[in-house]
């Protein structure tokens, strides 16, 4: 049972015209095997929170906390962070030029897991888990993300945190960019690593569609860098309806 | 042996074959001021069925090209002795010819070396240079027609050597001409990779990778001269430099005649910038004098590490010097991987790993 909690965070990045606040104040407790929708309309800090736990160095933190199992993640480095057992399922996830998918996810489990997996069961599990996921095994010989379609990155993304057997995943906008099929196929997955590694989920997203395949047991609505309204499944429902409308300002 | 006196040839800097060249660095090389010894300090591991290395005479073996470079015709002077290196007709040679060059400690040196790959032969000749020489030399290579070969040159010396090179190519009809220029070591390294063509149907692939640390500069000057009609040239070379005094050169110059109809050519130079200072100059240089071509293009991009691909791989659990690794074998992995000598691809990887080790 392990437990993310984020504490008056607040983040500013640098623009030309000096620090701009981002996040202004998000309270978040997220345990295994609990999904937690963040809705929010375009701009309102969602990537700013993800990348902000996941430890992008362009983001800064100025103040709150935001621990996991008692841990402090902000002193952690970027990778120490998916050693603790956080992952974020990236928005754009992003191009490695020469590197084989295969090389990348060894070179990460072997990080992760603190010792190489043993070449025959690895290959094996490699193997299935691509299969479920609906990838040509071709893949694994093709450069990190490079020439993906946006579906075959999303897969490649949700490949990963099976894997890499995270406590907590953050999926930014997984569901963007994805028809129908790849939707169910990339949700399925995710329902599966939740119920085989009991997985915390942050599933950020602008539209319901994904809520359909991935059921949340607590949804949130983000505006203005904030969370500014929780509740059950049902407040999914009534965004349905009306829209962020009346969480943006006038 | 020569002792040249310095004449109104020797460069100045102001040249523009000269201009991005360290003078002072050259250890004498260029103005003369040094004695060149006239040795042969490279070896074969072993020469295959179908090859022959022979130590020939200058008039036995008359220089097969033209050159305006000043080291290069100092060269032709000093050297009384010629390593030649034939690949007889038809053979087929499937294991590399290494030829070794260890001149640790000694005088500087002029080395003569020529290739001869006989008509429909194949081969692949390997030139390891490592250690810690100051070295002017020319090789050139003759390809009959029909002939392929692959020419690799490994520079790997330690980082206070000085080489000065020209391997120049001139490739018959229907031969197939690849060259792999790999300068990682060597305190000032200035290659000439010069292409020129005896026959139609011939094809010249020339790649290159070079990594600059600190106090080093790393100078390829290529130049594919196409002045027989329908022959083909490709070039891509990728560089690295870290530390803010490490320096590069590109040059592609490549001139279509007017007699060249048919000319299919394309040049690609990539720089990556690992650290501050470190400065890369890239000039890509393509002279058409007919408009009956199949193709031609170049393209150069010089820049920084990509600060996303490092924050990717580490939110993958990958420790930063670790990631920062992969990215750079990733960015080389298009070249190197062409190679297909699978000890050599690991000894250069790991150097540059070492390297980049060390610039931290
Ligand atoms: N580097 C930056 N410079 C200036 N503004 C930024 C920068 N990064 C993000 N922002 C701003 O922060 C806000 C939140 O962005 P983001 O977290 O991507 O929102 P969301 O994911 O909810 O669409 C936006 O208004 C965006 O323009
Ligand atoms: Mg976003």
């Amino acid at each position: 049972m392990s437990t993310l909690i984020i504490k008056d965070l607040h983040v500013s990045v640098s623009t030309d015209e000096g620090m701009k606040e981002i996040l202004r104040g998000v309270d978040l407790t997220i345990n295994s095997g609990e999904t937690h929708a963040i809705m929010g309309p375009n701009g309102s800090g969602k990537s700013t929170l993800a990348y902000s736990i996941a430890g992008h160095p362009k983001y800064t933190i100025t103040s709150g906390s935001v621990t996991l199992d008692g841990e402090d993640v902000l002193e952690m480095t970027v990778d120490e962070r998916a050693k603790a057992g956080l992952f974020l399922a990236m928005q754009y996830p992003v191009e490695v030029p020469g590197v084989s998918v295969s090389n990348f996810l060894r070179t990460a489990v072997t990080a992760i897991r603190g010792e190489a997996p043993k070449i025959r069961t690895w290959v094996g599990e490699v193997k299935e888990a691509m299969t479920a996921l609906h990838m040509d095994p071709e893949f694994s010989e093709r450069s990190v993300n490079e020439g993906f379609s946006g579906g075959e990155k999303k897969r490649h993304e949700i490949l990963q945190m099976e894997l890499l057997k995270p406590k907590i995943a953050i999926l930014d906008e997984t569901d963007s960019g994805l028809d129908v099929d790849a939707l169910r196929t990339v949700s399925e997955g995710v329902n599966r690593v939740k119920e085989n590694q009991d997985l915390g989920i942050m599933l950020i997203t602008h539209y319901t569609r994904i809520l359909r395949y991935i059921k949340p047991d607590f949804v949130h609505v983000f505006a203005g860098g904030k969370i500014v309204e929780e509740g059950g499944p049902e407040l999914a429902a009534k965004l349905e309806e009306s829209g962020y409308a009346e969480y943006l300002p006038a | 042996m020569s002792l040249a006196t310095t004449n109104y040839l020797t460069p100045t800097g102001r040249e523009e074959a000269w201009r991005f060249t360290p003078l002072s660095r050259l250890a004498g090389l260029h103005d003369s001021s040094v004695e060149l010894a006239d040795r042969i300090s490279l070896s074969a591991r072993g020469v295959p069925a179908g090859a022959r290395l022979e130590i020939k005479s200058g008039e036995e073996a008359p220089s097969l090209s033209t050159t305006d470079d000043i080291v290069i015709e100092r060269v032709r002077d000093v050297a009384q002795q010629v390593l030649v290196l034939t690949i007889e007709k038809n053979a087929e040679i499937a294991e590399p010819i290494f030829l070794l060059r260890k001149s640790e400690g000694q005088a500087p040196e002029a080395s003569r070396v020529q290739i001869q790959a006989g008509a429909h032969s194949h081969a692949t000749v390997v030139v390891e240079n490592v250690g810690s020489a100051v070295l002017a030399e020319e090789i050139e290579i003759n390809l009959e027609p029909g002939a392929n070969l692959r020419f690799v040159t490994l520079q790997e010396w330690d980082n206070n050597a000085v080489h000065i090179g020209r391997h120049h190519a001139i490739v018959g009809k229907d031969a197939t001409f690849t060259s792999y220029v790999i300068t990682v070591g060597g305190s000032v390294v200035r290659i000439l990779p010069t292409v020129e063509y005896s026959g139609p149907g011939s094809s010249a692939d020339l790649y290159g990778l070079y990594f600059a640390t600190d106090n080093q500069h790393l100078e390829h000057r290529i130049h594919v001269e196409h002045k027989i009609p329908n022959a083909k040239s490709r070039v891509n070379y990728k560089g690295a430099l870290s530390g803010q005094s490490a320096r590069t050169v590109w040059i592609g110059d490549v001139f279509i005649k007017a007699t060249a109809e048919g000319t299919d050519t394309y040049e690609l130079n990539r720089n990556l910038l690992l650290s501050d200072g470190a400065r890369a100059d890239s000039v890509p240089n393509l002279e058409i004098e007919t408009g009956e071509i199949v193709g031609a293009g170049h393209a150069s991009t010089t820049g920084r590490f990509d600060d996303e691909q490092l924050f990717y791989l580490q939110s993958r659990g990958i420790p930063a010097e670790e990631a920062r690794r992969l990215v750079i074998r990733g960015f080389f992995a298009e070249i190197v991987a062409k190679l297909k000598i699978q000890s050599i691809e690991e000894r250069i990887m790991n150097r540059i790993d070492a390297e980049l080790e060390e610039a931290k």
